[in-house]
């Protein structure tokens, strides 16, 4: 059960969030001029390392914010983003 | 009799009768099961599960291998564990177990979550000095030890501290740390579990009940003691060989005498210790035998026991050293000590082999936890004191510092657990150094004096490898030296292999006492370092916990929180059969006597299409969606356009994830320039909320616009058939001139609500909002007018009839809109909509995929099964899809189908495949009744569908809350130290944007106002929560056991959005009294738990 700091409401147990997965992967501004390959890339891979990983966060129990930090994937650390 | 007449820690004055295998026998007020048992002469508790070896008690904690017990309905507890009760039965295994799958355990178990500073495991001498030393800085500081009273290691000795028993001094610090208010001391409870960020399980042993408790720490002091270990040599499971620790406190603790004439096995100095005392307790030491080259005084010196003899029963009878046999009904064998690094292990710290101590010992921390006295191989009484209290000082000062830095900083928790755990670095174990005494810098005002001797390194000796089979290891799983080495001999290298091959280690006791003695034999016998081999992974749980404990009350109808409508209890009433839709209870049909469900579903289809029939619609989704930009933000979404909808009308849409697959589809109505009500499928309304969040939060947060959830403000019924105008003339006249997808603002049953022209049926249909609390009397007015009720299952076959599709019944996640034949709502002119680029992609656009059909099987009887497979002729193996929806249509006078399947057109001809039923069927166009159209605004042949209006005046609106049914019980539950009541209803409105200046802030921009306050803008929510209050000096005690939320007086102070028996509340604190705003559905599930909880 990790404690997850919700820039909001403080630090919350984990069952209160929604996981949000990789941080920073944008919607395209022009989706109908990618190719299928760059199309795909958005709607499908994501990044899964051993270490740090930036994702967000829904605090879907409480004030209902989306948030991003960073984790690490093995200690579950959390820090920041820098 | 082997009782002591005198000593011990049991209570002569009281005789707790019990029995054993159907034998009575007794024992006190102290004991365990164990050294009853003992006390009772009962040498031998089971035999052993392979092998059948007779076996004895062998300790007397919770590493005990062989003394396992049916007691009362547990059906394994380790006798040792088990503290003794008077009327207690208890039974010896015989072979393996079985589970009695009829059995009911009554028993009720309960949870609870716990916050603190610091957090403390267990209550030797360690502990106590941590406990004390971080609850007098004044923080919050819980201590936790499993036995029924404090004192660990000390309560089975003799130890003088400063000259004095060391239990005065146990005494002494138990009343300091009553006197501290914040520190709490938890007896009977064995932490279990240690997971991430400091988070522990642990079971408490009550006498009403085991109780669950989740513990957030800031830091841990880990002072879990240490195991003695078990040594091999033949015949070292005899039913009298004993860890000496556990001789030892059979004499002290329990004044028991566990034989009459001992040997003892010293490779560890605390050998010696026990032969002392079981000296002193009349038991006479034939021999001490010490492997290593200098014994002490009286003992055999560079020795080994290389044997034990037994009578015919297999009892101990003697022990061979070498070439002496001598006789002894007592082998205490201290094989030196194994730190529990369990519950350090499980906090992913890493585990180093100390050559000196023989043992694993904890390593750097993974998390803000510090481990400290004989858990950390310093053994001795006063060094665990002085570690303990070092660690409990350090352990409070880091939360000050981290207290300080929080607000500030406002740094993850992990964060400073990190650094924390950094600066402990410096104060690394160093337990070959365990003369000396503390570190400098850390001052130790009990610097008492032991008269403990300085502890000499234990013998480096792991037995001899010969191949004997009764040269135990894992005395619970009767693996021995043999078995060990015919796996090495295979080649396995890994201890974890080993474990799993062999099966060593993975019995109920989880190889506490015989982990490290086989890493040691295994290094034996590949000639490497034990601390190469290391050691298996220790996993939760340290004890087995009964799977009803961890259920506490989350059994029966509290499994799993329950939402009803307004309308719940007038379906009871009616005999309804519920359906669950995720947490959903809804009516699938309304039986009357005698009814088949099959007879009552064609009867309520019936009414539908031939007359009026009414649904409780209550449980769909409904999003209020406002701000200037709703428009643009739904043409985003949806697939099709929302932002040329006129005002005041309605639009089926459908809504796709980025793959471009189906996720929701419902109706949205625009009820002004700049407000819209969606609606969402019943079991995606969160799911749905969540989504559009998403979008407006981390893609669009330029875009003004905003959601509030009304599902629970509304109460909805659906009236469906051509003579529905007559039952809405009579509830809302002032609806009765809508078109069809119109909707309207207008008083129903004399209350402000609202109508929706909208048809899931193909009939003439209306959907009727009024507030939650009158939503009863609006379905009871309907009904009276004559409309029949109908539940989900009716529903769906209508639906079917007009081939409408319903997201997850015929999407699955996989299927576009263009699948389900519905490319007509995709607006391919917009310039974007979320999915519209996967709509392009060569797999979504390729011909060949499964789409839409109807099937009806060439028998008009003949059921077809959901999930049934289709293929092209019997004995065919190509599947083309299957069966996503399959009835018997009154309406159409046969079974009929829908399906999602491949390269198939209408006429072509298939194979239903269910089981071992095959049934041909006829593709058709998946709209079975009137495709035209011609149905919606009522009866074509009969247009005049008002009349026989039924002469019931429906009467005005009675108001109901949602916890109403409840009142008596809530106030016959109520007591001096808790009361429970709702609270009146009161209007409440959800504010967006800026701060309204009142009500409570749920998010960044987001309040709860209450009372007559509207202001443009504002969102009524009155119906949406229910407000239940729980006062008393006793509230909190019964919040915790279902609310994951620190409320410590000191940290919970206003309000806060969170769970509360699994169910999203609001939680206000006003005093001692907490206010509960919970979802109207949620009521009555959560009444029912708060009743439970004050029923304990």
């Amino acid at each position: 059960m990790l404690l997850i700091d919700c820039p909001h409401c403080g630090p919350r147990d984990e069952i209160e969030f929604r996981y949000g997965g990789q941080a920073g992967i944008a919607y395209p501004d022009t989706p109908g001029e990618l190719t299928d390959t760059e199309w795909a890339a958005y709607v499908f891979l994501r990044d899964n390392p051993k270490g740090w990983f930036r994702e967000r966060w829904f605090h879907v129990h409480g004030c209902r914010t989306w948030f991003t930090v960073d984790r690490h994937t093995v200690t579950h650390e959390f820090r920041q983003s820098p | 009799m082997t009782r002591l007449p005198s000593g011990g820690l049991i209570d002569r004055s009281v005789t707790l009768p019990f029995h054993f295998d159907g034998r009575p026998l007794h024992g006190h007020p102290g004991d365990t099961l164990a050294s009853a048992l003992l006390a009772g002469g009962v040498r031998v508790v089971g035999h052993s599960v392979d092998l059948g070896r007779p076996r004895g008690i062998f300790s007397a904690g919770p590493e005990e291998p062989n003394a396992l017990v049916r007691v009362d309905a547990d059906p394994m507890l380790a006798a040792t564990t088990v503290e003794l009760r008077a009327g207690l039965q208890a039974w010896s295994l015989r072979g393996k177990g079985r589970v009695d799958p009829d059995a009911v355990d009554e028993r009720r178990a309960d949870k609870g979550y716990l916050h603190c500073d610091v957090l403390v495991v267990g209550g030797g001498p360690a502990g106590l000095a941590a406990a004390l030393a971080a609850g007098e800085t004044g923080g919050r500081v819980i201590l936790l030890d499993d036995q029924p009273r404090l004192g660990g290691d000390l309560l089975s000795s003799r130890v003088l501290l400063d000259g004095a028993p060391a239990l005065d001094w146990v005494t002494a610090t138990e009343s300091r740390l009553a006197a501290l208010p914040e520190v709490r001391v938890l007896v009977r409870t064995t932490a279990i579990g240690y997971y991430d960020h400091n988070y522990l399980v642990a079971v408490e042993r009550r006498s009403s009940g085991e109780r669950l408790w989740h513990l957030r720490a800031r830091r841990v002091v880990l002072a879990t003691g240490a195991h003695e270990r078990s040594l091999p040599f033949p015949g070292n499971d005899r039913p009298g060989v004993m860890l000496a620790s556990a001789a030892r406190a059979y004499v002290n603790r329990y004044a028991v005498r566990p034989g009459s004439r001992a040997v003892v096995y010293a490779c560890a100095d605390s050998g010696y210790e026990a032969a002392r005392d079981l000296e002193a307790a009349g038991v006479e030491i034939a021999a001490i035998v010490d492997p290593r080259p200098q014994g002490l005084a009286g003992a055999l010196s560079g020795r080994t026991v290389t044997g034990t003899t037994a009578d015919a029963e297999g009892l101990l009878t003697g022990v061979r050293i070498g070439d002496r046999h001598v006789a002894a009904d007592l082998l205490a064998v201290a094989g030196g000590w194994n730190p529990a690094v369990h519950l350090f292990s499980q906090s992913q710290g890493r585990v180093v082999f100390d050559d000196t101590l023989q043992a694993f010992i904890p390593g750097p921390s993974a998390q803000a936890e510090r481990s400290a006295g004989a858990c950390r191989g310093l053994y001795g009484t006063r060094e665990a004191i002085e570690d303990g209290h070092k660690a409990g000082t350090t352990a409070a000062r880091c939360d000050a510092a981290h207290h300080a830095t929080r607000d500030a900083a406002h740094h993850a928790t992990r964060d400073a657990a990190h650094h924390a755990t950094r600066d402990e670095a410096h104060d690394a174990p160093s337990p070959t150094a365990r003369s000396g005494p503390g570190q400098a810098g850390h001052e130790a005002p009990q610097a008492l004096s032991s008269d403990e001797p300085a502890l000499r390194p234990p013998a480096v000796h792991w037995g001899e490898l010969a191949p004997d089979p009764t040269t135990f290891v894992d005395l619970q799983r009767d693996v021995t030296v043999a078995d060990l080495a015919r796996a090495v001999g295979t080649g396995m290298r890994s201890v974890e292999h080993v474990k799993r091959f062999t099966t060593a280690g993975t019995g109920a006791d989880q190889g506490k006492t015989s982990g490290a003695l086989m890493a040691g034999v295994m290094s034996q016998l590949l000639g490497t370092a034990p601390g190469q081999t290391g050691t298996t992974t220790f996993r939760p749980p340290y004890l087995p916990v009964a799977f009803g404990t961890l259920a506490g009350r989350d059994r029966g109808e509290l499994s799993d929180p329950v939402r009803t409508t307004a309308l719940h209890g007038a379906h009871v009433d009616r005999g309804a059969v519920f359906e669950d839709v995720g947490q959903w209870k809804r009516p699938w049909y309304f039986p009357l006597d005698g009814e088949t469900m099959d007879e009552a579903v064609s009867r309520e289809c019936r009414a539908a299409r031939t007359g009026v029939a009414a649904m409780d619609a209550s449980t769909l989704g409904k999003i209020d969606i406002q701000g200037r930009d709703a428009g643009a933000f739904l043409d985003r979404i949806y697939t099709n356009m929302y932002s040329t909808l006129a005002v005041g009308a309605c639009r089926y849409g459908l809504m796709c994830t980025a793959d471009g697959m189906v996720f929701d589809d419902g109706t949205t109505a625009r009820l002004g320039e700049h407000h819209y009500l969606m609606t969402t499928t019943t079991g995606n309304a969160a799911a749905v909320l969540d989504w559009l969040e998403e979008w407006r939060q981390t893609e669009w947060p330029e875009l003004d616009v905003h959601f509030t959830s009304v599902t629970d403000h509304w109460a909805t019924v659906a009236i469906v058939g051509p003579r529905a105008r007559a039952v809405l003339a009579a509830v809302a006249p002032g609806a009765l001139e809508l078109a069809f997808m119109r909707c309207a603002e207008t008083e129903v049953l004399g209350v402000p609500g609202r109508v929706f022209r909208i048809s899931f049926s193909g009939e003439l249909a209306y959907e009727v909002n009024v507030p939650w609390p009158c939503g009863r009397s609006l379905w009871e007015s309907v009904l009276a007018l004559g409309a029949v009720p109908y539940g989900t299952e009716s529903m769906h076959v209508l639906r079917a009839e007009k081939g409408f599709p319903i997201v997850g019944q015929e999407t699955d996640g996989t299927v576009t809109p263009q699948d389900l034949g519905m490319s007509w709502i995709v607006a391919n002119r917009k310039p974007d909509y979320v999915g519209k680029r996967s709509h392009a992609r060569p797999d979504t656009a390729r011909a060949g995929r499964k789409t839409l059909i109807g099937l009806l099987p060439d028998d008009p009887t003949a059921p077809l099964m959901e999930g049934a497979q289709l293929i092209p002729s019997p004995g065919a193996t190509r599947m083309l899809g299957h069966v996503t929806s399959g009835y018997a249509s009154a309406t159409l006078g046969r079974t009929f189908g829908l399906a999602l399947a491949r390269d198939v057109a209408p006429g072509d001809r298939l194979t239903a495949v269910s089981g071992s039923s095959a049934t041909a069927v006829t593709v058709v166009d998946p709209v079975f009744y009137d495709p035209e159209n011609t149905r919606r605004d009522g009866d074509p042949a009969s247009p005049d569908g008002d009349a026989g209006v039924p002469g019931v005046v429906p009467g005005v609106c009675r108001a109901e809350s949602p916890a109403a049914h409840v009142a008596a019980r809530f106030a016959a539950a109520s007591s001096d130290a808790v009361r429970l009541r709702e609270l009146p209803s009161m209007p409440m409105w959800e504010v967006r944007g800026d701060d309204p200046g009142a009500g409570l802030r749920l998010g960044p921009d987001w309040w709860l106002v209450t009372g007559d306050a509207s202001r443009e803008g504002w969102v009524e929510v009155s119906g949406q929560r229910t407000v239940l209050e729980l006062a008393g000096p006793g509230a909190l005690e019964v919040l915790i056991t279902g609310c994951p939320l620190d409320l410590h007086p000191s940290v919970f102070t206003g309000h806060a959005q969170t769970l509360l028996a699994k169910t999203p509340v609001i939680l206000e604190r006003d005093g001692d009294a907490f206010r509960i705003y919970v979802r109207s559905s949620y009521t009555r599930y959560l009444a029912k738990w708060l009743l439970d909880a004050l029923g304990r």
